[in-house]
C-alpha cells in the first residue's frame, strides 16, 4: 500500500507476470531496416531482372541501357548500343519487369490491407472473391472488345461487386465479422464468378482467356505497364497513408468506434482501393494466386503487424516475390510457363509451413 | 460544463418490434463518480453501453454524453500480435490526423501513461502474452492517452483471479477520485459494485429498474429480486471507517454445514 491507501501496482502485485518471460519484439528495435533493405533489394532485382532471358545483357551493360531509355539526351550513348539490345531492352524487358514489379507491389499491399482490415490473416483477394469479381469484368470487357479504360473499369466493378457480395452473404449469416463465415462467403462468390468467366469464354468464343486466368506476364507493353502504375500508384498511396489506420480497424468494431474511428467509412474506402489495385493487376495479367495472402505473412514475420511499417515491407516483398517467380519462368521456359502457376506452387507450401510454424495461433480466433 | 457526465431519458431498446430488452431507463452520472450497472446475463447490460457509446441507435429515448468517452471491452483480444506500446498508441486516434501517422509527441504520451500504470517495463512486448491483469492495465492505459473524460468498461474483472480484480478495482477507485474520470462499468460482482460504486442501477428487466447510492440500490431486497438469490450484507470496519460487504447465502451448504468442532485441548 502506497500513502494514499492504493495498491502498489508494480511487476509482483500482477498476478501471472513474469517479466522474464515476454520476448522484446526484435522487429520493434529494426522494424525500419527490413523495408530500407527490401527497397534496395527490388532495385537490384529490377537490374538483374533485365539480363535474364534468351538474349543475355550483362548487369553493367543493362544499367547504361536503362539510362539511355529513361534519358536519351544526355550523350550520344544510343550510338554504343544496337537495335537488337534496345529494342529487347524496350519493348521486351522493361514493361515486363515492371509490370511483374507493380503486379506483386499491389497485391503485396491489397492482401495486408484486406487481413487488417477483416481482422484475418486467412483472407487474401482471390479468397475473398475480389480476383474473380475483377475477372469477370475482365473477360466481358475482352469479348465486347474495349478500349482498356473501359477493361479496367468493368474489372473494378466486377471486384467491387463481388466484394460487396461476400460482405452482404456474410452479414445475411449474421456473422460478417465471423472469420469462416467471411472466407466461405468468399469462396462461394469467388466460384459463381469464376463459373460467369467460363460462360463468358464460352458464348464469347475468346481463346486467349487461359493464360489470362492462370496469371501471366506474356504479351506486357507500356500500355498495359500504364494501366496498372496508375491505380496502383494512387490507389497504393491512400493505402500507406491510412495504414495506422488499419491497426485500429483490426480491433473489433466497438473498441475501434470507441476511439474515434468512423468504421464502415474507412473500410468502404480500404475496399474500394483494395478492387482498384488489383482490378488494375487482374485487368493486365489475369489472376496471379496466392501472393495477397503468402506475402503479408511474410512479412508480418519479418517487421511484425504494425502496419506503419507492414504495409511498406509487404508491397516490396511482393514485388520481390513475383518479378523472382517471373525472372524463373523466364529463365527456365523461355516466358511460357504461366507465373500464376508458379506463384501457387510456391505459395501453397509457404502456407502450410506457416500454419505448422503457427501452430494456428491467431489463424481462427477473432 | 455541467456537473452530469452522462445522463439518459426513457432510454430503451427493442431488437424485434414490442420485444423490449429495457424500457424506459433513466439515470445521470455525476462527473468524477463511479457509477455501476449489473443485472443477470441476457437483461441488457451491453446492449445499454453500446447505446451509450453511440454504437447502437436506441429504440426509444436519448443519451448524452457530455465529455469524451473511452471503451474498456470485456474480453480483450486481437488477431495480431501489437506490442504494448502500440496498443497504447492507438488511443491517439482522436489526436492523429486520418491521413498521418502517430508523432514522436504521441509515442511519449502512450509511454507516460504506461509509465502511469507501472507497466512501461511491458512497452515493447507482445500484447498477447501479458496476464489478464497485465493486459486490463494496458486498455486502461491506452484509454488515458486517449484524455477520456469519461471510461466505460464491460465487466471489467470478469476473467481476472483475485488479486487481479483487486489491482482493476482499485485501479477505478484512483482514476475517479484522483483523476476525475467519470467511471461508468457493468458487473456480475454486486460486492465490487458495492466497494468501488458512487451510485448503482440495477436492471430488472423491462421497464423495472433501480438506480440511486450504491449503498442504497444494493440492497438485500434489491438484488433477491434482481438474481433470484440471498445475499447478506455485512457490515466490517477499516481504519476507522465502517464499510459493508455481500456474502452469498448457499441454500443447501447453510443447512447441511455442521456445527464447528471445537480443537481437542
Amino acid at each position: 500500500m502506497n500513502q494514499e491507501g492504493f495498491l502498489n501496482v508494480t511487476e509482483s502485485t500482477i498476478a501471472g507476470s513474469n517479466p522474464a518471460l515476454p520476448r522484446v519484439f526484435f522487429t520493434q528495435k529494426y522494424g525500419w531496416a527490413v523495408p530500407v533493405l527490401l527497397g534496395v533489394g527490388l532495385l537490384l532485382a529490377i537490374v538483374s531482372s533485365l539480363c535474364v532471358g534468351a538474349y543475355p545483357i550483362s548487369p553493367g551493360r543493362a544499367v547504361r541501357l536503362l539510362l539511355y531509355l529513361v534519358w536519351p539526351f544526355h550523350s550520344s550513348a544510343g550510338s554504343q548500343f544496337n537495335l537488337k539490345e534496345l529494342t529487347v531492352m524496350r519493348i521486351i524487358r522493361s514493361p515486363r519487369v515492371l509490370l511483374a514489379s507493380l503486379a506483386g507491389m499491389g497485391l503485396g499491399i491489397s492482401g495486408t490491407a484486406l487481413q487488417g482490415m477483416m481482422r484475418n490473416p486467412l483472407v487474401g483477394p482471390d479468397i475473398i472473391g475480389v480476383t474473380s469479381g475483377a475477372a469477370f469484368g475482365g473477360v466481358v470487357a475482352i469479348s465486347l472488345e474495349l478500349s482498356p479504360v473501359w477493361l479496367i473499369t468493368l474489372a473494378f466493378c466486377g471486384g467491387l461487386l463481388a466484394m460487396v457480395c461476400t460482405f452482404s452473404l456474410a452479414k445475411l449469416a449474421r456473422s460478417s465479422a465471423n472469420s469462416m463465415i467471411l472466407i466461405l462467403a468468399g469462396i462461394f462468390i469467388g466460384a459463381f464468378f469464376l463459373a460467369l468467366v467460363g460462360l463468358v469464354e464460352y458464348y464469347g468464343n475468346i481463346f486467349r482467356i487461359r493464360d489470362w486466368i492462370i496469371g501471366s506476364f506474356v504479351g506486357a507493353d507500356w500500355t498495359k505497364v500504364m494501366t496498372i502504375a496508375i491505380p496502383t500508384l494512387l490507389g497504393g498511396a491512400v493505402l500507406m497513408a491510412l495504414r495506422w489506420r488499419m491497426n485500429l480497424l483490426s480491433l473489433n468494431d466497438l473498441d475501434a468506434k470507441s476511439l474515434g474511428v468512423n468504421v464502415s467509412v474507412l473500410r468502404w474506402t480500404i475496399i474500394a482501393l483494395v478492387s482498384l489495385i488489383v482490378s488494375a493487376q487482374v485487368a493486365v495479367s489475369g489472376i496471379v494466386a496466392w501472393v495477397g495472402l503468402v506475402v503479408p505473412h511474410c512479412a508480418r514475420m519479418l517487421v511484425g503487424p504494425d502496419h506503419r511499417r507492414l504495409l511498406p515491407t509487404a508491397g516490396l516483398l511482393g514485388a520481390l516475390f513475383v518479378l523472382g517467380l517471373d525472372d524463373l519462368t523466364r529463365s527456365i521456359v523461355h516466358g511460357g510457363l504461366p507465373v500464376g502457376t508458379l506463384t501457387a506452387v510456391v505459395g501453397t507450401p509457404i502456407v502450410c509451413f506457416l500454419l505448422w510454424k503457427s501452430q494456428g495461433k491467431g489463424w481462427g480466433h477473432e | 460544463m455541467s456537473n452530469t457526465a452522462v445522463e439518459f431519458h426513457d432510454l430503451g431498446h427493442a431488437y424485434k418490434p414490442g420485444h423490449w430488452v429495457f424500457q424506459s431507463y433513466n439515470a445521470e452520472v455525476a462527473r468524477g463518480s463511479i457509477f455501476a450497472l449489473l443485472g443477470p446475463n441476457g437483461c441488457g447490460k451491453t446492449t445499454l453501453l453500446k447505446a451509450l457509446l453511440g454504437a447502437l441507435k436506441p429504440t426509444a429515448g436519448k443519451v448524452v454524453m457530455d465529455g469524451r468517452s473511452a471503451f474498456v471491452p470485456q474480453l480483450f483480444q486481437v488477431t495480431f500480435d501489437y506490442s504494448v506500446l502500440d496498443m497504447v498508441l492507438m488511443g491517439r486516434a482522436r489526436q492523429v490526423g486520418l491521413f498521418s501517422q502517430p508523432s514522436v509527441e504521441d509515442e511519449e504520451a502512450a509511454m507516460a501513461s504506461l509509465e502511469r500504470f507501472g507497466i512501461a517495463h511491458f512497452a515493447r512486448h507482445p500484447f498477447h502474452e501479458l496476464s489478464g491483469g497485465e493486459r486490463q492495465l494496458v486498455i486502461f492505459a491506452r484509454a488515458l492517452v486517449s484524455e477520456a473524460e469519461i471510461l466505460i468498461l464491460d465487466e471489467p474483472t470478469s476473467a481476472l483471479d483475485l488479486k487481479n480484480q483487486i489491482v482493476v478495482l482499485d485501479w477505478i477507485t484512483r482514476l475517479s477520485h484522483r483523476d476525475g474520470l467519470t467511471v461508468l462499468f457493468t458487473t456480475h460482482h454486486p460486492h465490487h459494485a458495492l466497494a468501488v460504486a458512487d451510485n448503482a442501477l440495477l436492471m430488472l428487466g423491462g421497464s423495472k429498474y433501480a438506480s440511486g447510492p450504491a449503498s442504497d440500490v444494493l440492497s438485500e431486497e434489491n438484488l433477491h429480486a434482481l438474481y433470484g438469490v440471498d445475499l447478506k450484507l455485512l457490515p466490517f470496519e477499516h481504519k476507522g471507517q465502517l464499510h459493508e460487504t455481500l456474502v452469498p447465502v448457499l441454500p443447501y451448504a447453510s443447512r447441511a454445514r455442521k456445527e464447528p468442532q471445537l480443537p481437542l485441548s
